[in-house]
């Protein structure tokens, strides 16, 4: 969390200073969530993220200095630059894919779900998007599929409470997203996302409930985000008072502190751990810095496996 | 041939997801309806024999079929889906445009989705104009995807072998129209055509008519009834249209030094555009008259058998195309005024 958090405020300052030039959808707020899915999940279980998905991409262990050398166009990046912020991913930590399209997710990881119950292997998927994709065809479609097939998938909402700019409550009419499992027959939780050890706890029930063949669930962890949709909203649609609670309820200072008093962790180690993220940032983002911008070369590469008689 | 067989275009769409089946583990077929008993098409007595964990029926999503399938293809499989008829694929446009054809691009290689879409092109049956659309230039617009419109069985049966498994994500049209056509088709597995290859349906000399899909019908007519008049014309039948073999659409053009396109997708905007682009922009010096374009007007399709039958490309409209190709020069048009 504290790496989580730590990328995105070097990031934010970068950009805000004119230091950097990238295009961003800060994840700010949503860290215990991403930090459990670390937790809970092997390095060969996959997870479908968004391209809200810094934090999700650290907690499954894709290497930052791919993840901004992306941002940044450079030619270390997961895909050498010509992803970009929205489309990142990197088998190697079992993340194949990072989508641009708001819902686009969950039918992809139906399918990654079911390669797993094909080939008979205990994998699980995790796809993570936010409350606004709830509204789409497309998530729906995936969720009577998973729960037709007993998939072996955990459809994870980090319900933001905004879809774009508009408040979740004007968007549905049912109360909670976690209610909209009954529909399809899954089980459907609620979860405060700001705590990292409630989510921990969810989300390895869902897990291990998918990993043992009983099928996928619908996971609605509640959480805020502070930076608003894109980076430099303005955010003048969030109530001044909503802001002031989700300030108090931050997880990162809230863990932290509540690790600090109940013992688990003394303040230095606590120190070392923030100094480390903040060190692990620096390093990465001089490295990103130091790498050629992406080649011009790679325009002719990747459009298709075999190009001949392709347009060009 | 000993090693070929008669039959029909939908037997060797049939045959060549059979022996996709049997000859690769890799290979499984998802989509509404294709599972017995309820399988009529291409599909039938696959799940029979290959089972209901091969040959998925799913439910009526199609945004969830080619999402699956798209997982599936990034899992290493090499999915089959059916989008049942092509005016349903505006469900599950954007896990094709947005995931399928663009992985490999932007994960720099890392993340490839080689799946094939099989989709049927009604049109010409009464079913009205959210049943019959020939959609093919929303996707050949796409860097990523391959759009393959087969016309005979031997090609059906050839093209789609090479689609299942080629590394990139293929779009099958299978026109409806055309599934009773038959043919002498290889009965060989191994048996596949390259994609990006057209070919030559019938030779010719006086004038080029290019053309894929149920084109193909209208324009071998329109050029049997243009050789009672001692028109000599050669019918060139893309097969697939990205990738697209220019070589040969130039070879041909630049011998006949005359074209005309022909397809049932609408005119405006379509297929035929991008042939006759090319073709003046590469011989503009050879040729003796503009390309012509012969598709569908530009009209939702009707309802009504009357009506249709004035959409689609007749013989009629054909040969008045060919015909403007090979008119004199005007006075006028020539500079002589």
């Amino acid at each position: 969390m504290a790496l989580m958090k730590a990328a995105d405020d070097r990031l934010s300052k970068g950009i805000a200073s004119g230091e950097l030039l990238c295009v961003y959808w800060p994840p700010r707020g949503q860290e215990a969530i991403a930090a459990a899915i670390g937790v809970c999940l092997r390095t060969d279980d996959q997870l479908v993220t968004t391209y809200r998905g810094l934090h999700d991409l650290i907690g499954k262990g894709v290497p930052l200095v791919e993840i901004y050398g992306e941002m940044l166009g450079r030619q270390v990046g997961a895909s050498r630059g010509k992803g970009g912020t929205m489309h990142i991913a990197r088998p190697e930590s079992g993340v194949l894919l990072s989508t641009g399209i708001v819902g686009a997710g969950p039918p992809v990881a139906v399918g990654l779900a079911l390669a797993a119950q094909r080939k008979g292997i205990d994998r699980v998927t995790v796809v993570s998007f936010g409350d606004g994709a709830t509204n789409t065809g497309s998530f729906h479609e995936a969720a009577n599929m998973a729960a037709l097939w007993d998939l072996p998938v955990v459809l994870l909402c980090q319900n933001n409470l905004y879809g774009e700019m508009t408040p979740v409550e004007h968007t549905m009419k049912v109360a909670t997203i976690a209610e909209r499992a009954q529909a399809y027959g899954m089980p459907g939780l609620r979860v405060d996302g700001n705590d990292p050890l409630a989510v921990v706890a969810a989300l390895n029930e869902a897990v291990d409930r998918a990993r043992s063949g009983n099928g996928p669930t619908l996971l609605d962890c509640v959480t805020f985000r502070f930076r608003g949709h894109y980076f430099g909203d303005p955010m003048t649609y969030i109530p001044e008072e909503q802001m002031a609670a989700a300030v108090l309820a931050d997880p990162v200072p809230t863990f932290r502190a509540a690790l600090a008093s109940s013992g688990i962790c003394a303040e230095h180690e606590l120190h070392e751990i923030d100094l480390a993220a903040l060190a692990a940032v620096e390093e990465a983002l001089a490295t990103v810095l130091a790498a050629s911008p992406a080649s011009t070369d790679e325009l002719a590469r990747d459009v298709y496996a075999d190009p001949t008689n392709c347009p060009a | 041939m000993v090693d070929e067989r008669e039959m029909s275009l939908r037997e060797a769409l049939n045959l060549a997801l059979d022996q996709a089946l049997a000859r690769d583990e890799r290979v499984l077929l998802l989509g509404e309806d294709i599972a017995d008993p309820g399988a009529t098409g291409p599909t039938k007595g696959l799940s029979t024999r290959y089972g209901t964990d091969r040959v998925l029926d799913t439910p009526i999503s199609e945004a969830a079929i080619l999402g699956a399938a798209i997982g599936l293809a990034m899992d290493g499989f090499l999915p089959v889906a059916e989008i049942m008829i092509m005016d349903f694929i505006g469900i599950a446009a954007d896990q094709i445009v947005n995931n399928a054809a663009k992985l490999r691009f932007m994960t720099g290689g890392r993340v490839t989705a080689p799946i094939t879409v099989r989709t049927q092109v009604y049109g010409g049956l009464g079913t009205g104009a959210t049943h019959s659309q020939s959609l093919e230039a929303w996707f050949m617009h796409i860097p990523g995807l391959k759009v393959i419109v087969p016309a005979t069985p031997r090609d059906a049966k050839g093209l789609l072998t090479s689609a299942i498994f080629d590394e990139d994500p293929c779009l099958v049209l299978e026109t409806i129209r055309l599934q009773g056509q038959r043919g002498s088709v290889p009965l060989d597995p191994s048996f596949s055509i390259p994609l990006g290859l057209a070919e030559v349906k019938r030779p010719g000399t006086d004038v080029t008519v290019v053309t894929y899909g149920r084109g193909l019908v209208e324009s071998l007519n329109s050029a049997a009834a243009l050789d009672a008049e001692g028109v000599s014309v050669e019918v060139l039948d893309l097969r697939t249209l990205v990738p697209m073999d220019v070589p040969l659409l130039l070879e041909s053009c630049a011998r006949t030094r005359r074209a005309v396109v022909v397809h049932d997708a609408v005119q405006f905007a379509g297929p035929g555009a991008e042939v006759a682009a090319i073709v003046h922009e590469e011989l503009f010096d050879v040729l003796e008259a503009p390309v012509q374009r012969v598709g569908a007007r530009f009209v939702p399709n009707p309802g009504s058998a009357a009506l249709e039958a004035q959409v689609y490309p007749s013989v009629d409209r054909i040969v008045s195309a060919v015909r403007r190709t090979l008119e004199e020069p005007t006075a006028e048009a020539s500079g002589d005024v």
